[in-house]
């Protein structure tokens, strides 16, 4: 019976039941410790109001979208240069590798040493968060670039540059979309970061003062927004693949129903 | 023009089984020529060496010793006085099908209205100018392997290279294409070296037939039914036809015999 449902029709259901629930159990949680839905709904529209998330969000987009764009912008020519050439996988892949697994919050104290507590260090923790999963997955999906495409363009005495950008980067590009919704979720958690560990401001500001506020109710709106923010960007970029790729979801072979 | 010729081809590789390096012999010593027009059918069991063979004088991979000239220039390389269709038509998936022929000619620098021009001209040799703005996905196996070969005439290859071009379509597709293929070869006088491990597909396309076995030229038969021929009950009721079928099929079977 569920799978003759329409997509859109189960989450939602998925959705109200989630929220029923949490409805249920939350009222009788000590405000403090915990919130419901409906409290979050008050507080929200007071936010709303007073114009504060609308601020709180400008501030932190203007990091978020420059650290990463610059993510996706240096991370993808980088991922097809690693996947491309031997010789500069094995002299830099290292370090992307080494990259991704840091705990970069550990190198948060360092960067605010260095770039102070302005906007230029949230967009460099951003930055550094984001452009991890971009590339390795742009240098993984070169790497299975299946090599009787590149024959092509060998066969047509193709430069390596032009074999590069006009079939090995068309080929990446459903691992390079992946990479960058991956990115999204890093980017955002970065983003909240950069706002706790340096000067107080955007979302990760009103997280806080209504946690030390005790405003728990508050203290969720953000989150919310934060949450509605990665889903937003992540299908943004699954609807500009598809306009810009459509023969992807064609050539897949995955169940759509 | 466009004569091949092969001098002493060899060709070895060392392949890793169960981690211990082996050498492998593809092919040794092979010489043969294609003269300007002729067809010639390279045929043999799987492993023998063909496509190898094939590669090589596309430039897409180099002989261990030997050399293939075309009209006595010995060839770096691919290049433009040759043309390949490979055995999956191999068309880059995001490229409707003007725009993989299209690729083929901006490759070889023709711009313009040129291009435009020239891959109409051969979308419509292959009886494609219908289905010029559908991507290979919305196209039959047969229709993308017409993509192929308009793409690989499109340049103006003085020698036509096929991988077994038809071996992936189904029989009736296949016969339709051979004929076509034949029409094609006449109307243009292309010397046409393809592989195949269809006896009947040998028979019908080639002048001449090279048989393989283990790497090496085992036999050169001559084909000397009238043409135009064509997949057909005359054809196939020709004594002649009968007899150099038994033999071809004799002369792959000897190593079992």
């Amino acid at each position: 019976m569920l799978s003759k449902m329409p997509r859109s029709l189960l989450t939602g259901l998925s959705l109200t039941f989630a929220l029923i629930l949490w409805e249920i159990v939350g009222r009788h949680v000590d405000p403090i410790f915990g919130s419901h839905p409906l409290a979050i709904a008050e507080a929200s529209v007071a936010l709303i109001r007073s114009g504060a998330i609308f601020k709180a969000l400008g501030e932190s987009l203007q990091p978020f979208l420059v650290g990463y764009t610059a993510a996706v912008v240096l991370g993808v020519p980088l991922g097809l240069l690693l996947g491309r050439y031997r010789v500069f996988e094995a002299l830099f892949g290292i370090y992307v590798t080494a990259g991704y697994a840091m705990p970069l919050v550990a190198l948060v104290p360092l960067l605010t040493l260095w770039l102070g507590l302005g906007f230029a260090v949230k967009v460099a923790i951003i930055f550094l968060m984001a452009i991890f999963p971009v590339t390795i997955n742009t240098w993984l999906g070169v790497r299975a670039v299946p090599k009787s495409l590149i024959d092509v363009g060998r066969a047509l005495v193709a430069p390596d540059s032009v074999i590069l950008r006009r079939i090995i980067l068309p080929a990446t590009l459903p691992y390079i979309v992946a990479g960058m919704k991956l990115a999204i979720g890093r980017a955002v958690v970065a983003m909240i970061i950069a706002e706790f560990f340096t000067s107080m401001a955007g979302l990760g500001a009103i997280i806080i003062n209504s946690a030390n506020n005790f405003d728990t109710a508050t203290m969720f709106v953000p989150v919310f927004v934060l949450v509605m923010l990665a889903i937003g960007l992540t299908s943004l970029i699954g609807w500009i693949e598809k306009r810009v790729a459509p023969w992807q979801a064609e050539i897949a072979g995955r169940q759509e129903s | 023009m466009g004569t091949v010729s092969l001098k002493n081809i060899s060709r070895q590789f060392t392949i890793n089984v169960d981690g211990k390096p082996h050498n492998v012999q593809a092919l040794r010593d092979v010489s043969f020529d294609v003269n300007d027009g002729e067809m010639v059918a390279l045929i043999g069991p799987s492993g023998c060496g063909k496509t190898t063979a094939l590669r090589i004088v596309m430039g897409l991979q180099e002989p261990s010793a030997g050399q293939v000239t075309v009209d006595g220039v010995p060839i770096r390389g691919c290049g433009y006085d040759r043309g390949i269709v490979f055995q999956h038509a191999e068309l880059l998936p995001w490229l409707t099908a003007f725009e993989n022929v299209a690729f083929a000619l901006e490759m070889k620098g023709i711009k313009g209205e040129e291009m435009r021009e020239t891959a109409m001209r051969y979308l419509d040799l292959v009886g494609l100018k219908d289905s010029a703005r559908r991507r290979p996905y919305q196209l039959s196996g047969g229709m993308q392997q017409r993509v192929g070969i308009a793409r690989a005439l499109a340049i103006d290859p003085k020698v036509l290279l096929m991988d077994e071009p038809f071996g992936a379509l189904d029989a009736q597709t296949r016969e339709q294409m051979q004929n076509e293929l034949i029409d094609i070869q006449a109307r243009t006088g292309k010397t046409v070296l393809f592989v195949t491990h269809d006896l009947d597909e040998a028979i019908l396309l080639a002048d001449r037939v090279v048989v393989m076995r283990k790497g090496e030229v085992a036999e050169i038969m001559q084909v000397n039914l009238p043409r135009p021929r064509h997949n057909d009950a005359a054809l196939l009721r020709m004594p002649e036809y009968a007899e150099l079928r038994y033999r071809l099929w004799s002369s792959l079977h000897q190593e079992a015999a």
